[in-house]
């Protein structure tokens, strides 16, 4: 974390891209709805590595053909929190994955004041590290 | 474009256009395959030539904005609303004004919710699985009910005219029914009949042609009639044609299960052996027992 200067979060797939264009949102979502990927859209203001579970944005979307429909909610959870994280999973319901394939943001805050390192003292002078966002320093919905 | 023949630069050949898109392919098989529907045939030709007219134009940067293709297709029961509306659905993808295809038939019950707020998520839950394709609505009118002003098929009608306003590159919506009822459906909602562009009639079938769908799907199941037997069902669609709920193509399918049943207790029936011949001939004893040759039935409907 330390040595991304951008301070950019980079989870999941293309975070150390510059961001994706729509277009591009779309060529990867058509890679998910052609193997039959459920599709949902997420969103989070907490920006911790081990925040895994965020909150869904409407339903997961299944059954779909096209990704015009997903890119439309796309925009509209971005309408809805235009500082947050939002990014998009497809998860593979198939026998032995059952697990999200792809994972991207899409949606990120204007700027991302990044973690510090916090080192905790112990016992016998050993030192515990952890990482603490900035951003989280705040109550829910103000971050950002 | 891109064809092969000797055009000079800064022409274009349309019928390449079409043959390239396999959209010809598509017409003749329509022909061959449907009976009758002659206006809907020569409807579907002008539309397949105005989207290629169209295609033609972008190819020279002319710009006349994404046509309006909504379609409401009107008609008796069993004119072939819904097996139009797939090769519909196929052309366009042909000829790239829909993305991927595929027709999803909804009615009222998958866009309409039971109770406040249940409407909205599931008619965009239904627009999003149809994106990129073709809607089909089937009996239409049902969505818009004035007897009660707080119906909620009101609300799956604002959304459904948002959408085929905002995103008429994304999805082309199809409304089917009755002409009547349609009818009444695009006077009272004046915001869908001036946002479909196509208004296809289906006409109803003569009874030759409905002699011509019997043997179609007879050979289809691989049965056939005996010759007595085939006078002996042109009876019958007469008959049957002047009874109420006629359902067109569909009495027809139905007259021909009904027959095989009566074909198949027939040879149960049967002592000894049975051949092919037999298990795939339908006589006109199978088709005379029919309630529609019962005259006090007749009357009494």
């Amino acid at each position: 974390m330390m040595t991304n200067i951008g301070a950019r979060l980079t989870q999941g797939q293309f975070s150390f891209l510059p961001d994706l264009t729509d277009v591009q949102i779309t060529a990867q979502l058509n890679y998910a709805l052609q193997h039959g990927w459920a599709i949902g859209v997420e969103y989070t203001d907490d920006p911790h590595p081990r925040n895994t579970y965020w909150d869904m944005y409407g339903n997961p979307m299944f059954d779909l053909k096209d990704p015009a429909g997903i890119l439309k909610e796309i925009n509209q959870c971005r309408k809805a929190f235009p500082r947050h994280y939002v990014r998009v999973t497809a998860f593979d319901a198939t026998r032995g994955w059952e697990t999200p394939r792809m994972s991207f943001i899409v949606n990120r805050p204007a700027v991302e004041p990044g973690f510090a390192l916090v080192r905790e003292e112990r016992e016998g002078r050993s030192i515990r590290y952890t990482i603490r966002s900035y951003a989280a320093e705040k109550p829910e919905g103000e971050r950002y | 474009m891109s064809s092969p023949s000797p055009l000079q630069p800064g022409s274009v050949d349309l019928s390449a256009i079409l043959r390239e898109a396999r959209v010809t392919e598509a017409l003749d098989q329509l022909d061959r395959e449907l009976v009758g529907l002659a206006p809907v045939k020569t409807r579907l030709r002008e539309i397949a030539a105005f989207l290629a007219v169209e295609k033609a134009r972008s190819g020279f940067g002319m710009v006349a904005g994404a046509p309006s293709l909504h379609m409401s297709f009107t008609g008796n029961p069993g004119t072939g609303k819904t097996t139009v509306a797939l090769r519909i659905a196929e052309i366009l993808h042909r000829l790239g004004f829909v993305r991927k295809g595929h027709l999803i038939a909804v009615t009222r019950d998958d866009l309409v919710g039971q109770y406040i707020g249940h409407t909205a998520p599931k008619t965009k839950e239904v627009l999003k699985r149809a994106m990129g394709g073709v809607l089909f609505i089937d009996e239409a009118y049902y969505l818009y009910r004035p007897e009660n002003e707080r119906d909620y098929g009101q609300e799956a009608i604002e959304i459904l005219l948002q959408v085929m306003e905002n995103q008429r590159d994304d999805l082309v919506v199809i409304l089917a029914g009755y002409k009547d009822r349609m009818d009444t459906f695009f006077r009272s909602n004046p915001g869908f009949s001036s946002r479909i562009a196509h208004h296809i009639d289906f006409p109803d079938y003569s009874a030759a042609e409905l002699g011509s769908i019997a043997a179609g799907m007879l050979e289809r199941m691989q049965y056939r009639f005996e010759p007595a037997a085939a006078a002996a069902f042109d009876e019958y669609v007469e008959r049957r044609q002047r009874q109420p709920h006629f359902a067109n193509a569909r009495s027809i399918r139905n007259a021909l299960d009904r027959a095989r049943l009566r074909q198949a207790s027939r040879l149960c029936a049967m002592p000894g052996p049975v051949d092919a011949a037999a298990l795939s001939t339908i006589t006109a004893q199978d088709i005379r027992a029919s309630r529609v040759f019962c005259e006090h039935n007749n009357r009494s409907d």
